[in-house]
């Protein structure tokens, strides 16, 4: 029975990490809407942005229903604070100019990439379901972020030199996607999700790829930055965010409409 | 030296066994980010199965002020529509 419980725990938590890396990496590109540097990104990104806050609906809605507290993926979205969130550090870091902005979704994309095929073959039915149709959203976000860096990186000297600045800043949050901890490992053991460290030689060989086809140099790597998985401690950024994220729900608590 | 994007004329088919049709035009650095741009663009409501694209400037167009020209002697020529045969049923779209 304690088996059990903490199993149901861990599914829990891993349920509100997948679905708050992408309501908030959601929440950031769609700030880009209406401001991006041309038309086409702008409606781009702003599909981007829709699809990681639909695949955010999936997680946190499976997360609500296993919670079983009557809370719903609307409450988990709008009525938590900081602490209580569990996204990748990656995900909540601003969004800097375009190229950073860029930058980050392919940090992050080159992961989501891996960790959805891996969890497409996941023990349980729901977790797969979600994963195996993320998974194709995912694949055209990295091919487009990929291609853009790559443009970018080994374009005019201005933009190299922001793509290198982009990943300098950025690199040190890439560490704590390959992180674990007794969530992980309760999840390994029931074949639910796959052990994060599993995904560094795959994530590694694309950043390799991509990064030097787009002539940058991958910083020195430094001891992980962690704290977001596992809400220890999240950066000054991700407050910021939840004060416009939330400010309706918590100006008008219950607003529906 | 021009700042903007060459304009890529944008044709999409719809479904499998129709023609690819023109559906509008939009900017891009090059071919591959253009097809990229139109699946933003244009398919986003599950509208296509295929995309190509076409640089705006490969386009050799008709001249606006020869159409008299051009176009006015076929319009009394109703003999060469084909609408004097009856086409049966089981023919399919035309």
């Amino acid at each position: 029975m304690a088996d059990s419980t903490s199993e149901h725990m861990a599914l829990r938590e891993f349920l509100l990490r997948m679905g708050d890396n992408t309501l908030i990496l959601g929440h950031r590109v769609s700030e880009w809407c209406g401001r991006a540097p041309v038309l086409e990104e702008d409606i781009a990104l702003a599909n981007i942005a829709l699809d990681l806050i639909g695949q955010t609906q999936m997680w946190l809605g499976l997360a609500a229903e296993v919670q079983g507290d009557g809370r719903s993926a609307d409450d988990l979205a709008f009525l938590r604070d900081v602490s209580q969130f569990r996204n990748l550090l990656l995900c909540e870091m601003p969004n800097g100019d375009f190229g950073q902005t860029l930058m980050r979704q392919f940090l992050f994309d080159a992961w989501h990439d891996c960790q959805l095929r891996q969890l497409s073959a996941s023990t349980d039915e729901r977790v797969a379901a979600i994963a195996a149709k993320a998974a194709k959203e995912v694949a055209y976000h990295l091919e487009r972020s990929a291609e853009t860096v790559i443009a970018l990186g080994d374009g005019s000297a201005e933009s190299h030199a922001r793509m290198q600045a982009a990943l300098d800043y950025l690199y040190p949050y890439v560490g704590e996607l390959f992180l674990s901890d007794p969530v992980d490992e309760a999840l390994i053991a029931a074949g639910i999700a796959p052990d994060p460290r599993s995904l560094r030689p795959a994530y590694d060989e694309t950043l390799t790829r991509v990064l030097g086809a787009a002539t940058l140099t991958i910083p020195q790597a430094r001891r992980p930055r962690g704290g977001g998985r596992d809400g220890k401690m999240h950066t000054e950024h991700l407050g910021h965010l939840l004060t416009s994220m939330q400010w309706m729900q918590r100006a008008y608590p219950g607003a529906t409409w | 030296m021009t700042t903007q994007w060459p304009l890529w004329e944008i044709f999409i088919r719809g479904q499998h066994g129709m023609s690819h049709r023109h559906m509008g035009s939009l900017h891009a650095p090059d071919a591959e980010t253009a097809i990229r741009n139109a699946r933003d663009v244009y398919t986003r409501r599950n509208e296509g199965v295929s995309i190509w694209v076409v640089e705006a400037a490969a386009i050799t167009a008709s001249s606006p002020s020869a159409k008299g020209p051009m176009f006015d002697p076929s319009e009394s020529k109703v003999y060469r529509h084909p609408s004097f045969y009856d086409i049966p049923d089981d023919v399919g779209a035309m």
